[in-house]
Formats: C-alpha cells, structure tokens, sequence
C-alpha cells in the first residue's frame, strides 16, 4: 500500500541565533493524519521542510519506514507536498502539472495519461485538463495541487497550511474531500496548519507546538479536553481558567481551593502528577460554566454581565467577576430565542460541574 | 469515487521512487558554488575593467623616469582644461535640470493611466530611448540647419526674413543633450512612482487635503528618490558625452571627453589623457560622495522604493522649509484649481488635459527628429526642407557599399556576441546575489555595478591601451570582451529583479515531485524564467550595437562597427545616405522593442 511510517529523532533546526526547531521527536504511524498545529514562528513550517528535505536539519535523523533519509535530496524521499500557494507551475496546463512527477519517473506517455486522468477524477475536476493555472480558481488550484501530488502515490504526503486561501466555505468543504481521499488513498499525511478548528475536525493526532517545541502530542480529544498546559488550553478552543492550590490527590481528581476562596471544590487531573500545596490553575470551557441570577444559586463565583454576543448557534455572555484582579470570564450557551434571559450591568452567579474542571500545571506560578 | 488497488504499474512507480532514495547527491560545498558561479564576471571586470583603467590612472604619474606629476602642471598650466571642465559641468547640470524637471510630468503621467496607454507612452519612451544617440543627434543637425524644417517652417510663417544659425550654440547642445537623456531620466522616475501606493493621494483626499495638496504634501515626497535617482543618473552620463557636443556644438561647447578623444586619437600622449580621465573621475566621484551625504546611494540601486525610502540626512531644518515650501504649494495650486472650471465628467483620478497635453508634446519633440529623416531619405533634393522627389538611391548606396553592410555584419556578430557573454557571465552572478547568502552582498553589487559609473570613455581609452599592447586592437573578440563589461551590469541588473519575482517554491514542488536539480532547470526556472532572459540577452545586444565609445577606438575601416562606422561619415559629411541608415536602424530598434515589449508582458503574465 502506498504509506509508510516517518519517524523524527532529535531533529533541530537554527537561524543563526533563532532556533526554529529545538531537538524534536515524533513517530507517525503508517496511514495516520497527524496535524502539525501552533501559532505563527512555532516551528511547524519549519518541521515540514526538514521532512520534506527542502531544508537541511543541524541534528537529528529522519527515517522513512526506517530507512534514513536524514540527508537524501528531496527529489529521492518519495514524498508529495502540497504547497501553502499550491505551487502550480504557470507555464504548463493542469494536465501538464499533474504528469510533472510521472515524467520525473519515466512512466510511460500512455500510462501517465491515464493516472493524470484518474487523479483529476479523484479531485473530481476533470473538465479542467487542459486550462492553465490561472485559469482556475483557488478552490480549483488546490484541488490540482492535490491531484499533482496524490498521482505518484508517495509513501507520505506533507500539507502545508494548503487551504489557508481559501474562504471559510471553501475550508470545510475542502477539509471533507482530502479527509475523504486520506480514507480511500490511506495515505500518511502530515498536515501543517494554525488553525484549531481545522486540526480538530481532520487529525488523527495533534502536534501542537510552541517557541520551536512539541508543546502536547496526543489526539484531538486528548488535547481539548487534558490540555497539559495552559497554552494548550488556551489555544485549542475558548478556556477560563481560574487560579488554585492543590489541596489533596486521590484516585478520581483532586481537591483544590480557588484562589481568594475558602471552599473546597474538586477538579479532574490531566494526567500529570500534583503535589499538595502546588499552585495550578483550573480549566472551565466556556459551554460548562453554568450561570444564574446572582442569590439564586449556589455558585462558586459571582461576576457583573458586561456583553452579550450571539454567533450563530452559540450565546456568549462576558462577566466581569467580582474578585479583584481576576481575568474576565466567558459562558456559551445554545442560542434558543431572541429574547437575552440576563441584562448586561446584572449580578451573576457561576458555577461547574467538578468533571468539567480540568487541573492544569501553571509553569508561571500561582 | 471508490478507488481500485494500486496497479503493478503503480507500484514500480513507487519502487523507482524507492530505488532514489538510496542515490545521493553530490554536495558541492558552499564556497565552492559561489566561487564556480561568481569568477568568470570578477575575473571579466578585473581584467577588462579595473586592469585598464588603473594602468591609464598610472600612465599619468609615471613616464620613462618614473614618478612623475607633469602631466597634472600642464593640465593646469593654462585655463583652457579648467574652462573645459566648468562648461562641461554648466551643460551637465543645465541638460540634468531640464530633464528631470520636463521628465516629472511624463513619468507621473505614464504612472497614472491604465494598462493599454500606459503601454503606448511607453512605447514612445522606450523607441526615443533605444533610438541611437547618433542618431537623434544627427537628426537635431538636420533639423536645425540652415536649411532645415525649423528655419523653413520660420521663413515660410515670415517670423524672420533670413535663416537663423541655429546650431554650433550652447541651445542646440543643449536640445541635444535633453533629446538624448530625457527617456532615461522619465524610465527612472517611472520605477519609483510605480512603487507609489495609490490609495496615499486617496486617503489624504478623505482626511481633507484638495488635490494639490495632496500632490505635493504626499504624492511629491514619496517620489523624491526617483527624482534623485534621475538626477545622478542623468548627470553622470551626461558628463561623459561627446556625440552630442560634437555634432551640434561649437568650440565653445567642447566637453572633456572629447579631450580625451584628441589626446588618444591626434596625439597618442597616453599620460595626458589619464590625466583627464582623473580629473573625470573625481568629479563623477566627488558628485556620488555628495549624493550619498544627501540622500543614500540606496536609493539609486533599483532597491529604491517609497515605502523603504530612509528619511534624507538633510538637516532638520532644511527639511522644516521643504514642508512649509510643499506646504504653501499645494494650497496655491488648490487655490488654482478651485478658480479653473471644474470638470464634473472626470474622476478624482483621472490626469487632467494640460498634463496630457504637455506629455504628448515632449514625446512629439523627442521623437519628431528620428522621424523627419524617413522622408528625408526617400528625397533626391539632399536633406533640405522639405522633401523633393522620390528615390531610393540612398538605400542603394548603402547596400552596395562594402563598408556599410560589413559594419553591420560585424555590429550583428559583435552585438549576438555580447549578448550571449554577458548572459553566460552574468546570470549565475544574478543568481548568486539573489538566491545565496553571500557575505558582502552589497560590496559585490557595486562592484558589478561599477561600469556604469564610471564614465565610459575612461574604460574605452583604458581598454584601448590594453588591447593595443596584446593586439585585441581592431578584432571582433576583443569589442565584445569590451561591450560585456558594460552590458554585464544591465544583464544582471534585468535578472535579479526577474529572479526575485520568480517564486522559489515553484523549485522546490518540482524536487519535491521528484526532479533531479537538471530537471528542475530544465522544465521548471529557465521555461519560467525564459521571457525574462531573452529581454535581458536583448538589453545587452542593443547595449553592444548602439555601442561608440569603445567601438571609435577599436576599429577602424572594414573593422567598424555600425555606429563607427556612421560616426565616421557623419564628422565627414552630412549626406542623405547617413538619413537612409538612420531610418532602418529606427526601424530596425522599433521592432526590437516591440519583440522585448511583447515579452516583458508575457513574463507579467505568468
């Protein structure tokens, strides 16, 4: 089948005094889609131009189904890209483009032929052959980028923030066409992106990175809902997250104390190890904060309405909490009527389910 | 779409894949690369251009018994050098001003309309452009005589009652001059203004400022680099002609290039030519040193744009008087405009018809001449006004000259030479600036650059003392060893801006897709790049076929080039037939033109 494993051992990467690239290792599984993901400078462009051999690494080894490829020119790692702009080169038709690699093979005229028209049918364009690139539009250029790249079936794909053109519309619609070709091509894919949505609806797996690191590897459910750092959390999804001290650790979660606060509550683990005593912080997403009229409830927090914002299919209320110094909070709810059950300027109280409260290791300190 | 299992014809597509990753490439170190690449243009200037002109600078202290500065006592013996090199700085720096300040209004016309006339002024820019100095100059000599369109036209209108000298003065160098440098000066401007955002004069338009205020508290600031530029550049190739002085100035118009002429060319006195060559050269000198204090040289390497351009070096207050001088401008042409009649019909945008008017007429008068030899040479009544008759004995004549179609055979060969040199030198130069990070990249830039500073005659006579003493003298080689150490800068210059529009990552899909870097040059950058080559290669050709400065030493006879050869006539005689060469030789660039117009839009296109 057309997949192979890649491992990264150790591999970095410095500009000068910029390190792009600390010691990173990563394995990718045969036929997995596994996401690069980070802000802008994070080091996830950076990863995929070592792997595809466009970059030369300082340290570290590359292998492809084990075979070393650390130092093979990229021309020899039987490895597509698809590039950010696409790459279509001007001077040549869709169909030319899409025959570039086979070619680049000696596959026969005949032959290659008949896989550029099937790769045109995969990306369901076939009308296009023989237009130019500029002829297109960008949903229809990414498209024979893909093509361009799935026709040689190579062992790995690499995908570099390809629908980043593109408006929103076009994103998800082309979101389900390449997760529908990973399904049938069962191809490796390493797909580089900065936007958490896009990671979330595709990936097997999350690389999230930071500042040249793996920040956290896991699965999209992993990443959400055990953020191991702050940054996680906050990156990945909206997240209030509350200042507390470890009170004590069991098997099921932990007791904790919010800061300014008297009252014991409790929060799950991330799977990391606390000690009692340790500062941490709690994670709510916005859609588990409960919210009611202030003296009604028994909240945790009580907080002033400042805004609120309807998007579509979820209500956001923004509260302002009474503790001093504390950063604002954000609830989300389905939208239901047009009718704002709360006023802004109105004391709320807020509160949680213990499930929903994740502990998190706050690497700055309480 | 369900997919069928890979065929067997697939998988040995990906065994060859496979197979690929086993072979390595080979790694030429960096400093290597650079080397192989960089040599042949250093070696080419070293030898043909620093070599020459450091052995002309030393031939002037240095005679049989060594040491010596009596050729620096006799050029300041006698006032007559001095007086040379004042008039030659008045008709410079008169011929600069004249340029720069008709050139604005072309340049901001020609950067103001749209695509299809934008295409046609600058055609008309272009064609004056690449016409021959020789040329137009004649054609001011035509033009201007005794019996030419201007007095013709004066006595026909009554205006005078008897023809005027019009030539042999300070005016008609000076029309010459203006003539000739004027397109440069427009070309310059243009590639700043180009860079200007639109949306500025805009957006100062909705934050309350009238046009004219707009103009010239934001539209004028911002293009001052390119004024800047057009100066220095106008100026330092000015310093250095002598086909205009020559053919329409009298004694009192001598420019100092032309001493160097007499002292090589009647005398052979070496030493004191490189005495004048130094004294050339420090003025060229002395000028880019103030340019620099002023303004940066940054801003003349084509790197300049308005968004980059630093704030000038000029003093604080200096500056304070230009803002309430641009200040006071534009609120007295708003002043104006307010009183003019409006024009409901026209939008913000579009140029009004006195600027049009005025463009139209500069191109008029810097094309008209060239134009007025068409029928001329077609005339059997000599080249008085207006033409009589119809023949086309000129043409015979030319034909059927030896001279004439081996001087043309030979400017082809010279020209096809140089532009196939200057490529192969000077591409992977282009390359190497762009694409490395070579240390002391700006250091190299200059140095390549440096044959257009210096003014052409010093290499000329430089070159021609060198060749005469290995006996390149009079041969073809040696011309186009000449002409691409003054093409070379515009080869590269032409390819590093197509090399940084071209875009990398299109290089790296194709090796990514499995092309070996052969195949990626092959299929992928030269196709791409192509268009952009063949208008560079072009760029040198006619560089080399327009080419009279190094040419009027090294040949001679049946060994001249095209324009030796018509400047050898034309000092002679002014006859019909040098009209019937003019007219094909227009001809002849209007086409040129269109061929490298029509490619410079296509690589636009991609």
């Amino acid at each position: 089948m057309a997949s192979s494993s890649l491992r990264v051992a150790n591999l970095s990467k410095r500009y000068g005094d910029f390190v792009a690239l600390a010691p990173t290792s990563l394995d990718v599984a045969k036929g997995e889609f596994l996401t690069l993901l980070g802000p802008s400078g994070s080091g996830k462009t950076t990863l995929l131009s070592l792997i595809a051999g466009l970059a030369h690494p300082d340290e570290g080894r590359i292998l492809i189904d084990d075979a070393d490829v650390t130092h093979s020119p990229a021309y020899a790692r039987d490895i597509g890209v698809v590039f950010q702009n696409y790459a279509l080169f001007p001077h040549m038709t869709v169909e030319d483009n899409i025959a570039f690699p086979l070619k680049m093979r000696k596959i026969a005229d005949v032959e290659a032929r008949r896989l550029t028209a099937e790769a045109l049918d995969t990306v369901r364009l076939p009308h296009v052959a023989k237009r130019y690139p500029r002829e297109l539009s960008g949903g229809q250029q990414q498209r024979i980028a893909l093509a361009r790249c799935i026709v040689y079936r190579p062992a790995i794909i690499l995908m570099d923030e390809p629908l980043g053109a593109l408006d929103k519309k076009l994103r998800d619609q082309m979101q389900l066409e390449i997760k529908r070709i990973h399904r049938e091509l069962r191809t490796t894919i390493v797909y580089v992106t900065h936007d958490q949505e896009e990671a979330m609806t595709m990936s097997d797996r999350i690389c999230l990175m930071n500042a040249g690191a793996i920040e956290q590897l896991g699965t999209p459910e992993d990443l959400y809902f055990r953020p191991k750092s702050v940054f996680v959390a906050d990156f990945l999804g909206e997240s209030n997250l509350l200042g507390a001290t470890v009170q004590a650790v069991d098997a099921d979660g932990l007791d904790i104390v919010l800061a300014d606060r008297e009252a014991r509550s409790r929060a799950v683990g991330n799977g990391s190890a606390f000690a009692a005593g340790e500062p941490i912080k709690i994670m709510v997403r916005p859609q588990n904060l409960t919210v009611e009229s202030a003296g009604s409830g028994h909240g945790k927090l009580t907080g002033r309405l400042t805004d609120v914002m309807i998007s579509g299919s979820l209500t956001r209320l923004y509260i302002a909490p009474e503790t001093a110094g504390m950063a604002p909070l954000v609830a989300a709810y389905p939208t239901r009527s047009s009718a704002a059950p709360y006023a802004i300027g109105q004391m709320l109280s807020l509160g949680w389910n213990a499930a929903d409260a994740v502990a998190i290791r706050d690497a700055k300190g309480a | 779409m369900p997919l069928r299992s890979a065929t067997p014809r697939e998988l040995e597509v990906r065994a060859v894949g496979r197979l690929r990753t086993l072979q390595q490439a080979p790694v030429l170190t960096p400093v290597l690369t650079w080397a192989a690449m960089g040599a042949p243009l250093v070696l080419l200037l070293a030898l043909f251009l620093v070599y020459p002109v450091g052995q002309l600078l030393l031939l002037s202290i240095h005679n049989d018994s060594g040491f010596t500065l009596a050729q620096y006592r006799q050029l300041f013996a006698s006032s007559v050098y001095v007086d040379v090199l004042l008039i030659t700085l008045k008709i410079s720096l008169v011929t600069t001003l004249v340029c720069v300040v008709t050139g604005y209004p072309i340049a901001y016309l020609i950067s103001l309309v749209g695509k299809e006339r934008k295409a046609t002024l600058l055609f008309w820019v272009l064609l004056s452009f690449w016409t021959s100095f020789l040329v137009r100059a004649f054609a001011w000599v035509v033009l201007l005589g005794r019996n030419g369109v201007i007095n013709k036209l004066l006595l026909s209108l009554g205006i005078v009652s008897a023809p005027l000298d019009l030539l042999y003065s300070f005016g008609s160098v000076l029309v010459g001059m203006v003539n000739a440098l004027l397109p440069l000066a427009v070309l310059t401007m243009l590639s700043v203004m180009d860079n200007i955002d639109r949306n500025l004069p805009r957006a100062a338009a909705t934050l309350g400022a009238g046009p004219g205020m707009a103009f010239w508290k934001i539209y004028f600031p911002l293009s001052l680099p390119g004024v800047a530029a057009a100066g220095i550049m106008v100026f330092v190739t000015a310093i250095g002609f002598f086909i205009v002085p020559a053919l329409l100035g009298g004694r009192r118009e001598t420019m100092i290039t032309q001493l160097i002429i007499d002292q090589v060319q009647q005398t052979m006195n070496w030493g004191f030519a490189g005495a004048i060559s130094v004294l050339l050269l420090l003025v060229v000198l002395v000028v880019f040193v103030v340019y620099d204090r002023l303004l940066g040289l940054s801003t003349m390497t084509g790197a300049a744009t308005a968004a980059n351009a630093r704030p000038s070096r000029l003093s604080g207050s200096f500056e304070r008087i230009g803002d309430v001088v641009l200040t006071l401008l534009g609120a007295i042409s708003d002043r104006i405009i307010r009183v003019l009649p409006s024009r409901r019909d026209r939008g913000p945008d579009t140029p009004g018809l006195w600027l049009q008017g005025f463009v139209w007429i500069m191109l008029l008068i810097i094309s008209a001449p060239t134009f007025l030899m068409i029928p001329l040479s077609f005339g059997t009544g000599g080249l008085n006004w207006p033409p009589q008759g119809f023949t086309l004995h000129w043409y015979q004549e030319v034909l059927q000259s030896p001279v004439w179609t081996q001087a043309v055979v030979r400017s082809l060969l010279v020209g096809l030479g140089t532009g196939a040199l200057a490529m192969l030198v000077g591409t992977p130069a282009a390359f190497l600036l762009v694409r490395s990070n070579i240390p002391g990249k700006a250091a190299w830039l200059a140095f390549i650059l440096s044959p257009i500073v210096v003014p052409r005659m010093i290499i000329a006579v430089g070159l021609f003392y060198v060749f005469a003493r290995i006996g390149l003298v009079g041969s073809a080689f040696g011309l186009i060893l000449g002409h691409t150490v003054v093409a070379v800068p515009y080869v590269v210059m032409t390819m590093m801006a197509v090399l940084r529009n071209y875009d990398t990552r299109l290089d790296h899909a194709a090796q990514s897709l499995g092309a070996r870097p052969l195949a990626t040059l092959r299929y992928v950058t030269f196709p791409i790049l192509g268009a952009g080559m063949m208008s560079s290669f072009l760029f040198a050709f006619a560089t080399s076929f327009d080419e009279l400065t190094i040419a009027l030493f090294a040949t001679g006879g049946l060994n001249a080039t095209l324009p030796k050869q018509f400047w050898d006539e034309v000092t002679l005689q002014v006859s019909p037939v040098i009209a019937a060469v003019s007219t094909c030789l227009f001809i002849f660039m209007g086409i040129l033109i269109f061929v490298a117009e029509r490619l410079r839009r296509r690589v636009a296109a991609n």
